[in-house]
């Protein structure tokens, strides 16, 4: 269970979360929308831990822990996962050892037995396969001269291997054509359980056709101004974001 | 903090930093045309080895420190240092008989003697101070003819090969300190891979530094005949004290026709501690000839230790078709400074070579990348390709280039890449967001930067280069 409270935060002097009120309770997948600069990949930032983002006022508590004095490599040991709108890449280091290293920290510290070479490449063999990935994608260097569409689906690898509780999309379909967009789709729906929750921020309706959200909040000017069911991103869809951010 | 912590948390950081009690004999302070002379009695000397190296003597006292390099340090006082110590006992004849003390120190520093303990496929020559005090699986090397011995006992045992090549590469008037080296060096390896010979095993030397004020000066010399394949590493280690101590050493590579010498170097010595006080001056002169037509020689090195790294493995590409190459990793924490690099001097007819470099400088270190290529005008058809790549962890750390190109051959091909980058905060937020730590995000990546030097050294030690390498940078972010 995700609870944010009336969530400030700033980069520099400039505020751009004022007040975000948010509870996504375990199993349910809400989306968030909003216009381009609202704040949605600040949210994604402070509820992962990144540098820079003051949280001025509010709480986030995840699984009833305030997780905002964590590290963010203790976040993503307590199951808290991002997939970046715009992955990262490690020059030199391979995709499979970055895999290995990041799994096994978490596996380490979460008191389970770590994974040996082999045992793990059997794993991460069969999930980008499941991915529909060349095999080639492991041997290659974190996200380099990877295509975007690659880079949205190693995203994708990671979170499956790492096995969330909490996955945050961050414009994860941005950018697909519609067969990589089902690939990520059936890869969170293939997570779904009592004990997954995510959140999905897009700009599209059409990944809400594959992934079918319990709500939908609009994120406007630094809050939310509407939440509802599925229908709410139809709607958005065909009358846009105008008006909302006065609300 | 209680003291037993405090001594675990240094431990981890250089964790080769203890001391060996053991008998030592040391000769009195300061260098002189007497300690020389005593040096060569007590190595048992022929007439023609006191000679060497009393004219070298004689030079090294004409000669002044170089001042070139981008290094600062307070004067040496040569005549406040030891120039020999060595353990009391008489020197071993076998395994068997090598101090347990000794033995326990090289196993505490993951190098067990012991042949059946030892790495698969790796024979040791073990330099303790001033003295080999141990060489394993000399009698399967001899097997296949290989030589594979102190260079002390090569001068008694094989004077006419040690005569034939011994200051051919560096001559003792190349430098102040391999004048210096020449004149009181006390012991190194020696290798002799005999023609056509493929050496069976990896040789590699295991360089200790244990007794205090002692300046170390050893002296490798390998020779490989036409044909031969030798792969050779060494290590290094000293124990951390408050004070500098001078290291000084001489490596020199001889390739005769169609023969490749693989030398790899894992430099770890005493660094100094955090505030720069000790820590070893690391003053070395290597290089090697590519003498005959289609030798190659390559230089893989990772410097993560040392006060002061002076150091530039060179190539002299002689034979024509000659090549040679020179892979770096060079590492500056806290106040460690490196000045660093190599030289390829080509003379022959379609020599080729290639440097890549990679340097990176944390805390309030200095690393320099200082290299020459050289075309000289018979050298038709050379090639040179430089990569030089500078990486900065934090704003107080400075890192610099400095390339020296010289074509006198208007068919040459020369090219230099470059680049200076940092470690960015997204690509530590990206590993942290994964359930990295912080540290081991700055080891990734930077053995990440490192991978293309890495994966030239010899399987058994890329692993431990690349802990070395995080082991090295712990403190240095955030
Ligand atoms: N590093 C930064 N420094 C200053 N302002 C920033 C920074 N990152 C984002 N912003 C600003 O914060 C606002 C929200 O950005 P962002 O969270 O990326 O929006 P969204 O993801 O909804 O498009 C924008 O006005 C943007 O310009
Ligand atoms: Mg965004």
């Amino acid at each position: 269970m995700l609870e944010i409270k009336n969530l400030h935060a700033r980069i520099g002097e400039k505020e751009i979360l004022k007040g975000v009120n948010l509870s996504i309770p375990d199993g349910q997948i809400h989306a968030i929308m909003g216009p381009n600069g609202a704040g949605k990949s600040t949210l994604s930032y402070v509820l992962s831990g990144r540098d820079g983002y003051e949280v001025t006022e509010g709480e986030v508590l995840y699984n009833g822990a305030n997780i905002l004095e964590m590290a963010p490599e203790d976040r993503a040991i307590a199951g808290i996962f991002l997939a970046f709108q715009y992955p990262v890449e490690l020059p030199g280091v391979g995709n499979a050892n970055f895999l290995r290293t990041a799994l096994n920290a978490i596996r380490r510290k979460r008191g389970q037995e770590e994974l040996d070479a082999v045992a793990f490449l059997k794993l991460a063999r069969a999930v980008v396969k499941s991915l529909h990935m060349k095999e080639d994608f492991l041997k290659r260097n974190v996200n380099v001269g990877f295509s975007g569409g690659e880079k949205k689906r190693n995203e994708m690898l990671q979170m499956t291997l790492l096995q969330p509780g909490l996955a945050i999309l961050d414009e994860t379909d941005s950018g697909l054509d519609i067969d990589a967009l089902k690939i990520v789709a059936d890869g969170v729906n293939a997570l779904r359980s009592e004990k997954f929750s995510a959140l999905v921020i897009t700009h599209y309706q059409r990944l809400l056709d594959h992934i079918i959200p319990d709500m939908v909040h609009v994120l406007a000017g630094g809050r939310i101004v509407r939440s509802g069911s599925a229908a709410l991103a139809l709607e958005l869809e065909e009358h846009g974001y105008a008006g909302l951010e006065a609300a | 903090m209680s003291v037993s912590t405090v001594e675990a948390l240094a431990e981890q950081k250089y964790k080769y930093g203890f001391t060996t009690e053991i008998a030592m004999e040391e000769f009195p302070r300061g260098l002189s045309e007497e300690i020389v002379r005593l040096i060569s009695a007590r190595k048992g000397e022929p007439d023609w080895m006191l000679e060497w190296r009393l004219k070298a003597y004689a030079l090294w006292r004409k000669m002044e420190e170089p001042d070139w390099a981008r290094i600062k340090h307070p004067p040496i006082d040569y005549d406040d240092l030891y120039y020999y110590a060595a353990p009391a006992a008489p020197a071993p004849k076998s395994l068997d008989e090598v101090d347990p003390e000794l033995l326990k120190t090289y196993e505490k520093l993951g190098i067990p003697l012991n042949e059946r303990a030892a790495l698969a496929g790796v024979a040791v020559d073990a330099v303790f101070d001033s003295v080999s005090v141990a060489t394993t699986f000399r009698e399967t090397l001899s097997k296949a003819g290989v030589i594979f011995c102190p260079i002390s006992e090569a001068v008694r045992e094989h004077p006419e090969l040690v005569r034939q090549y011994l200051g051919t590469v560096v001559p003792a008037a190349d430098n102040f300190f391999a004048a210096l080296n020449s004149a009181v060096f006390s012991d190194g390896s020696f290798v002799y891979i005999p023609k056509g010979v493929r050496c069976p095993m990896e040789l590699s030397t295991y360089f200790r530094i244990n007794a205090r004020n002692t300046g170390q000066f050893e002296r490798t010399l390998i020779i490989a005949d036409d044909e031969a394949t030798v792969s050779y590493l060494e290590g290094c280690t000293a124990p951390m004290r408050d004070e500098n101590q001078l290291h000084a050493a001489v490596v020199e590579l001889v390739a005769l026709e169609g023969a490749k010498i693989k030398y790899s170097t894992v430099q770890n010595w005493y660094p100094g501690d955090e505030q720069g006080r000790g820590g070893i001056y690391n003053f070395v002169t290597k290089r090697g000839a590519c003498r005959g037509r289609n030798s190659k020689i390559s230089w893989t090195q990772v410097e993560t230790g040392s006060a002061i790294t002076w150091k530039y493995p060179s190539c002299i590409l002689q034979g024509e078709g000659s090549v040679g190459e020179f892979y770096s990793v060079a590492l500056t924490n806290n106040f460690q400074q490196a000045d660093t690099g190599t030289k390829m001097i080509h003379l022959g007819r379609n020599t080729t070579s290639t440097i890549i470099s990679k340097g990176i400088s944390a805390g309030h270190s200095n690393n320099t990348y200082r290299g020459l290529v050289k075309i000289m005008a018979g050298a038709q058809g050379a090639r040179n390709f430089t990569q030089c790549d500078s990486l900065l962890i934090g704003d107080q750390c400075g890192a610099h280039t400095v390339p020296y190109i010289e074509s006198r051959n208007a068919s040459a091909k020369v090219e230099h890449e470059a680049t200076t980058s940092k470690i960015a905060e997204d690509q530590l937020f990206y590993c942290r967001s994964r359930g990295l730590s912080q540290e081991d995000a700055v080891g990734l990546i930077v053995n990440g930067f490192c991978k293309d030097v890495l994966k030239e050294l010899p399987m058994e030690f890329a692993v431990e280069a690349q802990k070395l390498l995080s082991v090295s940078l712990e403190g240095s972010v955030g």
